[in-house]
C-alpha cells in the first residue's frame, strides 16, 4: 500500500506541475480530484468535530440521561440550522435570514470584547512594555522601542481618514507608508519562502521517494 | 416579520454574549457557553447549504454538457471516496487517513507549490524600484530572502539572518501592530453597527 500510495501522489504531483506547461487534461483531473476530495475531507471533519459533539451528543445525552435534560435546548439551533435550507425554495427563501442574524449576533457579541482584550489591549501594552523595564534595557533595544512606537503611531496616522493628510500629519502618513512597505516586503519574502520550501519538498520527494523506490 | 425579527433575534444574542462576557457569575458563564454552543451547531449548516449547491452546480453542468463537463464526476468521485471511507468510521480510520496522506496532502503542497513560480515571474514583472517605496519593499524583501536561506550567512557570515530577524521584530512588528489596531477597531465598530441594526446589508435586498 505505501508503494501504492507513493505512486499516486508522484502521479499527481506530476499531473498538477504540468500546468506549468499550459492547461491541459491532466491538471484539470487532479484540479477537480482535489477539490472533491478537500469537500469530502471537510464533511467528514465537520460531522465529527462540529455536529456530532455538539449536536449528537448533548440531544442524545438528554435522552439516556435525566440530569442532562437540558440537552434538548440544542434542537433550537437545529431547527434554526435547517432554515438554511430555505434558500433552495424561492418563495420561502427570506427565512434564511433568522439563521444569519442569529450567527451575526453571536459573532458580533464575541468579537467586540475579544477584539478589545487580545488585539487592541494586548498590541498597546506590548508596544509600551518595553519602556516599563527601560532601565535594564541596552541601548540596541531603547532604539527598538522607541521604532516600535514611531511605527504604530505613523502606520495608525496613516489609516485615519478623519483629518485631511497635509502638513505634519502627511509627514507622519508618509513615514506609517515606509514602515508598511517593510512589513509588506517582509510577507513579501516569507510567503516567497514558504513556497520555495514547500517546492522543494516535492522535488524531494519525487527524486528521493519516488525515484528512489524505483531504482 | 422579514426584516424586524432578524435584526431582534441578532441585537438579542449580540447584546446577551457581551453583558454574559463581562460577568464572572456561574449562570451568566453557563449562558455564554451555551450560546456559543448554538453557535457552533448552526454553522454546519451553512456548510451543508454550501455542498449542495456545490454538487447542484456539477450537477448542472453535466446535464447541460457545458465545457469540462467531465471533470465534474471526478469531483463527485472525490468527494465520495473521503465520505465513504470517512464518514462509517470517522476520520482515524487508515482508509480515509491513506487517502489523506497519499493523494488530498500531496495534491494540497503542489497545488501551493505551484505558486512559487507564479510569484517569482509576477515580482521579476512587479519589483522595479521606481519609488522610495518600491525600494524599500524590494530591499526588504530580498534581505528577509537573503536570511531565511544558507546562501545569505555565506555571503555576510551572520549578518542577513541577524538583519533578517531585526527587520521581523521591529519595523514589520510595527506596521503589523498599527494594521491590527485598525483592523481590530473596524472590526468593533462594525460588530456594533451590526448588532444596533444600522448595518443590515447581511440581510439581502427585499422587504
Amino acid at each position: 500500500m505505501e508503494t501504492l500510495g507513493i505512486w499516486i501522489a508522484a502521479i499527481l504531483t506530476l499531473c498538477i506541475y504540468s500546468f506549468l506547461y499550459r492547461d491541459n487534461p491532466f491538471y484539470r483531473f487532479a484540479e477537480h480530484l482535489l477539490v472533491g476530495m478537500s469537500v469530502g475531507y471537510i464533511i467528514v471533519i465537520t460531522i465529527y468535530f462540529g455536529f456530532i459533539p455538539y449536536a449528537w451528543t448533548p440531544i442524545k445525552n438528554a435522552v439516556t440521561d435525566e440530569t442532562a435534560r437540558l440537552g434538548f435546548l440544542t434542537l433550537i439551533p437545529i431547527c434554526m440550522g435547517c432554515l438554511f435550507f430555505a434558500r433552495l425554495s424561492s418563495r420561502r427563501a427570506w427565512l434564511i435570514r433568522y439563521p444569519i442574524a442569529i450567527l451575526m449576533g453571536i459573532s458580533s457579541g464575541i468579537m467586540i470584547p475579544n477584539a478589545l482584550q487580545t488585539d487592541i489591549f494586548a498590541q498597546v501594552r506590548g508596544t509600551i512594555d518595553p519602556y516599563s523595564r527601560i532601565g535594564v534595557l541596552s541601548a540596541f533595544e531603547i532604539t527598538g522601542a522607541i521604532l516600535m512606537v514611531i511605527g504604530v503611531v505613523c502606520t495608525l496616522t496613516y489609516f485615519f481618514f478623519s483629518v485631511e493628510h497635509r502638513g505634519p500629519v502627511n509627514w507622519l502618513s508618509k513615514v506609517g507608508i515606509a514602515f508598511l512597505m517593510i512589513g509588506f516586503g517582509s510577507a513579501f519574502g516569507n510567503t516567497v519562502m514558504g513556497r520555495v520550501a514547500l517546492l522543494i519538498q516535492r522535488v524531494d520527494f519525487l527524486i528521493n521517494d519516488w525515484i528512489g523506490s524505483i531504482f | 416579520m422579514k426584516q424586524k425579527v432578524p435584526l431582534v433575534l441578532c441585537f438579542l444574542f449580540g447584546i446577551v454574549m457581551i453583558l454574559t462576557e463581562f460577568s464572572p457569575h456561574a449562570a451568566s458563564q453557563a449562558t455564554y457557553k451555551e450560546i456559543a454552543n448554538w453557535g457552533r451547531v448552526i454553522s454546519p449548516f451553512v456548510f451543508v447549504l454550501a455542498v449542495v449547491t456545490l454538487i447542484q452546480t456539477h450537477w448542472n453542468r453535466i446535464q447541460r454538457r457545458t465545457e469540462h463537463w467531465q471533470y465534474s464526476f471526478v469531483v463527485f468521485a472525490g468527494m465520495l471516496a473521503m465520505v465513504a471511507a470517512g464518514v462509517p468510521s470517522g476520520p482515524q480510520h487508515p482508509a480515509f487517513a491513506w487517502l489523506f496522506n497519499n493523494v488530498q496532502v500531496p495534491m494540497d503542497a503542489t497545488m501551493f507549490s505551484l505558486l512559487a513560480f507564479f510569484i517569482a515571474s509576477a515580482a521579476y514583472r512587479a519589483f522595479r524600484a521606481r519609488t522610495f517605496e518600491a525600494t524599500l519593499l524590494l530591499v526588504t524583501a530580498v534581505i528577509v530572502m537573503l536570511g531565511n536561506v544558507p546562501v545569505g550567512d555565506l555571503l555576510w557570515p551572520d549578518a542577513a539572518s541577524n538583519a533578517r530577524q531585526w527587520i521581523l521584530d521591529n519595523p514589520n512588528l510595527s506596521a503589523r501592530r498599527g494594521i491590527i489596531l485598525g483592523v481590530s477597531l473596524g472590526a468593533i465598530s462594525q460588530s456594533i453597527r451590526i448588532i444596533l441594526g444600522i448595518e443590515r446589508s447581511y440581510l439581502g435586498g427585499g422587504d
